[in-house]
């Protein structure tokens, strides 16, 4: 098992090293693709985590972008309050010791509040079942998002300015990695076995003595402690949110993501957020090549026709998804067992 | 007595947007019934059905003089009812055919899969008719021509009820019978009954399950799009996305009635309309979308499957 | 775990996309490239689809007059999809790929607040001709606005109820989910106070919804002299329609945001007798607006909205900035757009003040029989 750690590490410092050496470069050079590649993370780790409550213990949570906004909000507001007071400390906006603390601080508190809202939302909700708990959820992120369209300190509708846009390759990528090594060692350790039966079988679960509400909430809290992370990624980056931004639309996107990709297959809910996030941007690109007759470009500056006629196709051609093998984790553990 | 008329006023108001969310509802449930899921292209049926109307409208705009009545008169009434019924009927087939097209290209070929992935499709479809309708139609929004004329209705002291309003309850009303008597008494209606208890039972007993689905497509597509004429009717204003917000509202309608179940959906529509409008009257109408949820909540913990769903229980 | 057979067609996916993005964006003309961001599809898009007509009529106007620095105009137009985050991304992409001389937009304030920043760090001018948050041409100087800022339309409106209509007491109607509306109705709720009126009630709808009745119920409960309606006309049509309905007979005052032919057709008859505030009026008989007018009907058959015309203007003004600074070089087309003076815009004599703001007159119209009247001109 000490496998598991050591790799923990390892990319946790290319991360640094690509971070170190890259992140100017990339940043100053290719601004566009340092976005999307930052997007991509951002979505990996919002997919990743919402894998853990969706595919891997089968819940269907549809308010994922509420604890996002959570983040988003908590860290908005935290920087702008306390960073002034961090940098008293340690020299100044400009040094980037006290921007990485500030960064680290911030995102850190965004994904407890998250996690703690998970915590208030799961244990009450996960009593529901299927569509009951998706509506549900789906409810929690709007009430939050509606609570916070109607908090003035927190700018209403106006949105809110983040000061200073601190998110870098290190920390989201770090994160990243993070959120992969968490969500796989909790379903590959003997506890997380549990978040599996839960899935497969609940009765069963319950009938074997394993107290099915602690696993749905656990994958509850886990999920959303990253949500939150990516949020206060997300308002780091943009350095601007809005309420709207975190809609139901949003909790929909990631869903897409994570059936598309296979639900309970981490590698395929990371493949299908890094496809899915460069998808609009590359029909973004076809759009003004001159390889479109011209009768047909007014069709593709509505990205989104062809965006839903691919999330379609896909679908009909893969329904397993792209990497998703449903039954995969319980062949798994049959072979494991006979080790 | 003028709060209390201020009251019923509201609850008049509450009522004729409940009755849309019912008949949108109506659909998400039915088709839930019989597939176990959550027809997310819903929405977007009923903004096709108010796009129907208004490209049909001006075809029979001649014969049925609509737009020059100014108010409604014993010659003139079923004249009027007439015209406003026929495009109501014809809206009503062409989303029906557009329903019954979208379950077998989008959802038919994923029948044996996890029903989760049928979510994609239809959130694929859901935005493929939206922007499809943004790109041939414009994303500007439309005036809806005058069916009906719009007047108040006379002998009910200070309170305001309009036409529209009225024919949009009382549209409800005559549909939710009908479908009543679809489902219970005819032979389809028992098919579909049976499916939704057992699948594999009823094919067994000699029924095509997919007639029966294609069935309940059409049906609860229908609705919704009657229900986007009626609401053209009183808010003529129609948009490629105005979907979106009643599909959701009529999704949660279904769920509190107790999804699956049909007068449940009926009655989580009336419901919620009628909260809506009750937390707008109280002065939190910024909370309105909020509120809707909140209540949904509180009674799904008391009662996990809604007012009038029954429990399934899970066999082991 | 998963088959070979299974990992290549993922694979291949994401080769297809990667090649999309790696394909060549644009033709290699020398062409001078100005970025335009607006919300092309999405809950925006009826307002996006229509400032950016007019942003494309404006390039096709200077390309048909030979271009500026003797070179064609290459109007790159992206979507932010009405999506939170987007228009941070096309401003990198503009920046980084397209390396445009000068960014146009966004629509709205809250998706300019991300690309402002961006375009300011990089020293791109932006100019955005309808984002009317005072906040926005704070954030540097190289960031432009053509339109309005809330503060002015606000005290138009509130001055113009207490002035000419006499108004005393009045019920704000606000949309809680626009930025746009929650900004103009903070100011018309302070200026309508501190000059002797009185805002009994301050009501929020939001955009999306179709009835308004029970909002209206008690409007018509409170009787005011006027209801001021910051929001946009999508909303504002059914609105008036509703109110007229439940016999509420105050007028209603608007801002820019009602101005589309969409308002009049949708209300009807319950248009009339109300009043907005505007940038111009497409009924104006001055030779530059109709002109304008026609033009924009031949191509799109469909008569202008205020956004278009926004958006033709502000298109025009960075033109013709460039065309001023006499070089693409970024800073003398900061400099030639801050020393724009009295441009002659569809939407009125236009000049750039210290603060980076549109200095220009506005104009108060009255809706009679379906046609828009103008009953007042304001100047700054």
């Amino acid at each position: 098992m000490s496998r598991g750690p050591l790799s923990l590490i390892v990319a946790l410092f290319v991360c640094l090293a690509v971070s170190l050496f890259g992140e100017n470069f990339i940043a100053s050079n290719f601004a566009y693709y340092y976005d999307i590649l930052i997007t991509i993370g951002i979505n990996v780790i919002l997919a990743t985590s919402l894998n853990l409550v969706n595919g891997y213990t089968g819940q269907f949570s549809l308010g994922h972008a509420g604890f996002m906004a959570i983040g988003a909000y908590a860290s908005g507001s935290w920087s702008n309050n306390i960073d002034p007071i961090i940098f008293g400390y340690l020299g100044g906006s400009t040094s980037p010791l006290a921007t990485n603390v500030c960064l680290f601080v911030s995102v850190l508190f965004a994904g407890v509040l998250a996690a703690i809202a998970g915590f208030a939302v799961g244990v009450p909700s996960l009593r529901l079942k299927g569509d009951y708990l998706a509506i549900v959820t789906l409810g929690f992120g709007e009430i939050i998002r509606v609570a916070i369209l109607n908090t003035d300190f927190l700018g209403a509708s106006r949105g809110l300015s983040v000061v200073g846009s601190y998110t870098n390759l290190f920390w989201t990528y770090g994160s990243v990695v993070l959120c992969i090594y968490v969500v796989l060692s909790l379903v590959h350790s003997t506890y997380g076995r549990g978040f599996l039966t839960v899935r497969d079988d609940e009765v069963a679960a319950e009938a074997m003595g394993i107290n099915t509400t602690k696993y749905k909430v656990s994958a509850f809290v886990v999920g959303s402690f990253f949500a939150g992370i990516a949020g206060a990624l997300y308002a780091h980056f943009k350095a601007f949110i809005t309420p709207e931004g975190f809609n139901f639309f949003r909790s929909v996107d990631v869903v897409v993501i994570v059936i598309l990709g296979g639900m309970g297959s981490t590698v395929g809910v990371t493949v299908a957020a890094v496809l899915l996030t460069i998808l609009p941007e590359a029909l973004r690109a076809l759009a003004h090549t001159q390889f479109v007759p011209p009768a047909y470009q007014g069709l593709l500056e509505n990205r989104l026709i062809l965006y839903s006629l691919l999330l379609i196709i896909l679908m009909l051609t893969r329904p397993q998804g792209l990497f998703g093998d449903r039954f995969a984790s319980k062949r798994r553990f049959i072979r494991s067992r006979g080790d | 007595m003028d709060r209390l008329l201020e009251a019923l006023q509201q609850l008049i108001n509450g009522v004729s947007l409940g009755s849309i969310y019912a008949l949108i509802a109506l659909g998400y449930t039915m088709v839930y019934g019989v597939l176990r899921f959550i027809n997310f292209a819903h929405g977007d049926i009923y903004m096709l059905g108010a796009y129907s109307g208004y490209l049909l409208a001006p075809l029979f705009a001649r014969f049925f003089k609509f737009g020059q009545f100014d108010t409604f008169t014993p010659e003139n009434t079923l004249f009027i009812l007439s015209g406003a019924g026929l495009i109501m009927i014809l809206s009503m087939a062409i989303c029906a055919v557009i329903g019954v097209l979208v379950e077998r290209i989008a959802y038919r070929p994923l029948r044996d899969r996890p029903r989760l992935n049928v979510l994609i499709t239809a959130i694929g479809v859901s935005l493929f008719l939206q922007n499809m309708t943004q790109y041939r139609l414009g994303a500007d929004p439309k005036a809806f021509p005058q069916l009906i004329p719009i007047q108040v209705v006379e002998g009910l002291g200070t309170m305001t009820v309009l036409t529209s309003q009225l024919a949009i309850i009382i549209a409800t009303i005559i549909l939710l019978i009908m479908l009543r008597l679809i489902v219970m008494k005819t032979k389809i209606g028992l098919a579909m009954r049976a499916l939704s208890l057992n699948p594999t039972a009823c094919s067994i007993m000699g029924v095509n399950n997919d007639v029966v689905i294609s069935f309940t497509f059409a049906l609860g597509s229908a609705l919704a799009a009657a229900a986007g004429i009626l609401v053209s009717m009183d808010s003529p204003s129609i948009n490629p996305l105005m979907g979106n917000l009643p599909g959701i509202k009529a999704f949660v309608a279904a769920v509190l009635g107790g999804i699956g179940n049909i007068p449940g959906a009926a009655l989580g529509g009336l419901i919620i309309g009628i909260l809506e409008t009750l937390v707008i009257a109280i002065g939190f109408p910024q909370w309105r979308d909020g509120i809707a949820f909140a209540v949904l909540i509180v009674i799904l913990l008391f009662k996990p499957t809604g007012i009038l769903g029954r429990i399934e229980r899970e066999k082991v | 775990m998963v088959t070979g057979g299974q990992k290549a067609k993922p694979g291949a996916f994401a080769y297809m996309a990667l090649a999309l993005l790696a394909l060549p964006m644009h033709a290699t003309l020398a062409q001078i490239k100005i970025g335009a961001v607006t919300c092309l599809t999405g809950a925006l898009s009826t307002f996006g689809v229509s400032s950016m007509k007019g942003a494309k009529l404006a390039e096709e106007d200077i390309n048909a007059a030979g271009g500026v620095l003797g070179q064609p105009i290459e109007l790159i137009v992206e979507d932010n999809g009405s999506k939170a985050g987007e228009a941070a991304t096309i401003t990198r992409k503009f920046i980084s790929q397209d390396k445009v001389v000068a960014m146009l937009g966004d629509l709205t304030s809250s998706a300019t607040m991300e690309a402002a920043p961006l375009a300011q760090a990089a020293k791109i001018s932006l100019l955005t001709p309808s984002a009317t948050n005072i906040a926005i041409t704070k954030i540097g100087d190289y960031i432009f606005r053509s339109c309005f800022i809330d503060s002015f339309t606000g005290k138009i409106m509130a001055r113009f109820a207490l002035d000419q209509l006499k108004a005393k007491r009045a019920i704000i109607l606000t949309d809680a989910k626009q930025d746009y509306s929650v900004g103009l109705s903070e100011v018309i709720r302070q200026y309508f106070a501190e000059n002797g009126g009185k805002i009994t009630n301050s009501i929020s709808y939001s955009s999306g919804d179709t009835d308004f009745r029970t909002q209206l119920t008690e409007v018509r409960v409170a009787h005011p002299d006027v209801v001021f309606l910051p929001g946009y006309y999508t909303e504002a049509a059914l609105i008036l329609r509703q109110a007229r309905q439940l016999e509420i007979a105050c007028p209603f005052v608007g801002g820019e945001g009602w101005d589309s032919p969409a308002l009049v057709e949708i209300a009807g008859k319950s248009a009339d007798g109300n009043y907005y505030t505007n940038h111009f009026s497409a009924a104006d008989p001055s030779p530059r607006v109709q002109k304008f007018v026609q033009t924009y009907r031949a191509k799109y058959h469909a008569v202008p909205d205020a956004l278009a015309a926004l958006w033709y203007d502000g298109a025009r003004l960075l033109f013709q900035a460039v065309q001023r600074a006499g070089s693409t070089d970024s800073t003398k087309i900061r400099d030639a757009l801050a020393s724009t003076r009295d441009f002659d815009g569809v939407t009125g004599r236009i000049s750039i003040d210290q603060n980076r703001n549109a200095s220009k007159p506005g104009v108060i119209l009255k809706i009679e029989s379906g046609e828009t009247k103008m009953v007042q001109q304001v100047t700054p």
